[in-house]
């Protein structure tokens, strides 16, 4: 017999892991899910969709070993609702404005009836086709907990999920935004040894989400990432990510739109060195009239960095009207560096605007001159530039002190090389 | 002040030279103009003394007072009290301008061991400076050149100068793509920097901007080499007969 290394390491990381005892309907959604996981197998070196990232770090039964410490916040400065994940130990506020809900997901898992079981693993599902995203279906049945989040009215104050990882973190959170309603959520934190982190977000119709979120300087981070999200009719989903050094990151939006008038954009500006290794893979299913979606994707890569961006955008027949833009860029500062970029298109409407560019460039040595000659060092004037080229993916955050919040962030992180 | 003497200068990747042989010398308090053809080398002139990168000095020194400027990067030429305004102001989208003047101001003074200059400071100085150039708080905000018009460009080189307070400023076709207006505004702001501690070197293909710029010496540049020097007539000679004649006479 053959050796199948790709079933051992599945078997091997299934065996390491246990299931929670849960019986109702989040049991139920974890059975459902370690049947499909067990059918797929975990990623492995040669499957298409891992081709530019070795998923080896992230499959693997052991997790590796927690180093360094937490930083401060990035978002400390903003008032926000803060839940605190430490580990698998979730910490709500009672603090809550009006026509927000906040639940441990194992809580919610123990209702008899619950909102969130339309939602958990089912948008998972929805999002492992054509493509199978088994990390995920892996998170859906081992998920040691997470925060369900429904929102009900426009709330003005941000929630913000708080992480500090330890040891091999599986956060799923869920989060429903009702017609009408909005919320920003921010998230932050760091992996601890590892993370594997599911978000579901439903948004009924006329709702907006505002996801944002950031990965700091956490050289040691191991994470992969999923965010599912479905829209409704006339309704708004913006997100954002920094991130900044991290060993491996793999963030995974999966974004369908299921009503007409939808608008949908997802944005990253990363930047690291060395061993920095940052993939970025979208999909965004059109399948609604006149629906926009928008992705922005900046790298800045640095002393043997590896950025990668899988973009696929599907439009179905007779989503018609459809306006899709999206653009990867990558700066590499030196010729160690590297872009691996798979800009995909799908169409089968006839009556649509697609657009989608990738770019891989150096510095600009006209606009490093300009600066080094008013006297800025070399450095400060490379940092000036870098800063520059990401100001594009930084500027789809739509609030303004957000932003700024955020430019500074980057900036300052710049700065300490 | 600047001192330059037998310049040779080649492209760095090829085999072609394109100073050859420049003396100058530009005292403290005069203005200097370099008139020539299209090719005769003035930009590259500019650009070796600021430091820019793809030329190679074969022959010949350079000095900004004591300084070897030749031996100085870019930015600590700045420092030391250089200033090229550039013919094509380059664009910096999402760095908005007034970082940028900050950034470079203070990077100087630290760099000269000066104290930096507070945010207030930094703000009262600048917006003195922008009103006489008529560059209103909307540019100041603005990333860097993006979305400037031609004559916005050259009045935003000139502000920079004007915080920047350099020993010795070269402008390089500062006059290409102006208007009469435009020239005039940029023109003005050069003649209030002018001082008895600061000297100018003012290159350009036409008579017209020495007409508000009014030069103590004009030198005319042929070929890598400086063919001729002479008062501010020489300009209207340009002016009226060409070059042709000046270049016959040099042959």
């Amino acid at each position: 017999m053959v050796a199948d290394p790709k079933k051992n390491a599945t078997d091997e990381r299934l065996a390491s892991l246990t299931l929670p005892q849960e019986s109702g309907w989040l049991g139920s959604a974890r059975q459902n899910a370690l049947a499909r996981v067990k059918a797929t197998g975990l990623p492995g070196r040669r499957d298409e969709y891992w081709r530019y990232t070795n998923p080896a770090a992230l499959v693997q039964a052991d997790p590796g070993t927690t180093v360094g410490t937490p930083q401060a916040d990035p978002f400390d400065a903003i008032e926000a609702v803060v839940i605190m994940v430490e580990d698998d130990r979730v910490t709500l506020t009672e603090d809550l404005p009006e026509g927000l809900e906040i639940m441990r997901l194992s809580d919610a898992g123990k209702a008899d009836i619950h909102w969130a079981r339309d939602i958990y693993g089912v948008l998972e599902m929805r999002g492992s086709g054509p493509v199978p995203r088994p990390l995920a279906m892996l998170n859906t049945a081992f998920a040691t907990d997470g925060v369900v989040i429904r929102a009900t009215g426009k709330i003005a104050r941000p929630v913000h999920i708080r992480t500090v990882g330890k040891g091999d973190l599986i956060l799923h959170h869920v989060v429903r935004v009702e017609a009408g309603a909005s919320l920003t959520l921010l998230k932050s934190g760091t992996s601890g040894a590892r993370a594997n982190t599911v978000t579901e977000v439903d948004i009924g119709e006329g709702g907006a989400l505002h996801h944002l979120r950031i990965q700091g300087p956490d050289h040691h981070r191991h994470v992969n990432t999923h965010v599912f999200v479905r829209q409704a009719a006339e309704t708004t989903f913006k997100s954002f990510t920094l991130s900044a050094n991290g060993q491996m990151t793999r963030n995974e939006a999966v974004i369908e739109l299921t009503g007409d008038n939808a608008v949908s954009t997802t944005a990253c500006a990363a930047f690291g060195k060395g061993d920095f290794h940052h993939d970025d893979t979208v999909f965004v299913t059109h399948d609604a009239v006149n629906c926009q979606s928008r992705q922005v994707f900046k790298k800045v890569l640095r002393d043997g960095a590896t950025g990668v961006f899988q973009g696929k955008i599907l439009v179905k027949e007779g989503a018609q009207k459809t306006d899709g833009y999206q653009i990867s860029q990558a700066l590499l500062l030196d010729d160690d560096s590297q872009f691996l970029a798979k800009p995909e298109l799908e169409i089968y409407a006839d009556d649509v605007a697609c657009s989608h560019g990738s770019t891989t460039g150096a510095i600009d040595e006209t606009a490093l001159f300009y600066l080094r000659s008013r006297g800025v060092p070399k450095r400060v004037a490379t940092d000036l530039l870098v800063l520059s080229f990401l100001a594009e993916a930084v500027e789809e955050i739509e609030d303004d002190g957000l932003r700024e919040h955020v430019g500074a962030c980057l900036a300052d992180w710049l700065s300490q090389g | 002040m600047l001192k330059i003497k037998d310049l040779h200068v080649k492209l760095e990747d090829e085999d072609k030279q394109i100073l050859k042989g420049i003396d100058l010398e530009v005292p403290a308090g005069e203005v200097h103009a370099i008139m020539g053809p299209n090719g005769s080398g003035k930009s590259t002139l500019s650009y070796v003394l600021s430091g820019r990168d793809g030329y190679e000095v074969t022959e010949g020194t350079a000095h900004l007072g004591e300084h070897d400027l030749l031996d100085m990067e870019p930015e600590e030429r700045a420092a030391a009290g250089l200033f090229l305004a550039f013919q094509y102001p380059v664009e910096i989208p999402g760095v908005g301008n007034m970082t940028f003047l900050r950034t470079a101001v203070n990077a100087q003074r630290k760099a000269r061991g000066e104290e930096e200059l507070s945010a207030g400071d930094f703000l009262k100085i600048v917006r003195a400076k922008a009103k006489d150039l008529k560059i209103d708080a909307e540019m100041l905000k603005r990333p860097v050149n993006v979305g400037f018009s031609g004559g916005e460009k050259k009045r935003n080189e000139i502000l920079q100068m004007a915080m920047l307070e350099p020993k010795m400023c070269i402008l390089d076709e500062t006059d290409s793509g102006l208007d009469v207006d435009a020239m005039k505004l940029v023109s003005d702001g050069v003649n209030a920097l002018r001082s008895p501690d600061r000297g100018f070197l003012v290159i350009t293909h036409y008579q017209r901007l020495l007409d508000h710029i009014k030069p103590d010496v004009v030198h005319i540049m042929a070929d890598g080499r400086i063919i001729k020097s002479g008062g501010p007539e020489l300009a209207l000679e340009v002016e009226t007969n060409g070059y042709a004649d000046l270049l016959e006479g040099a042959a």
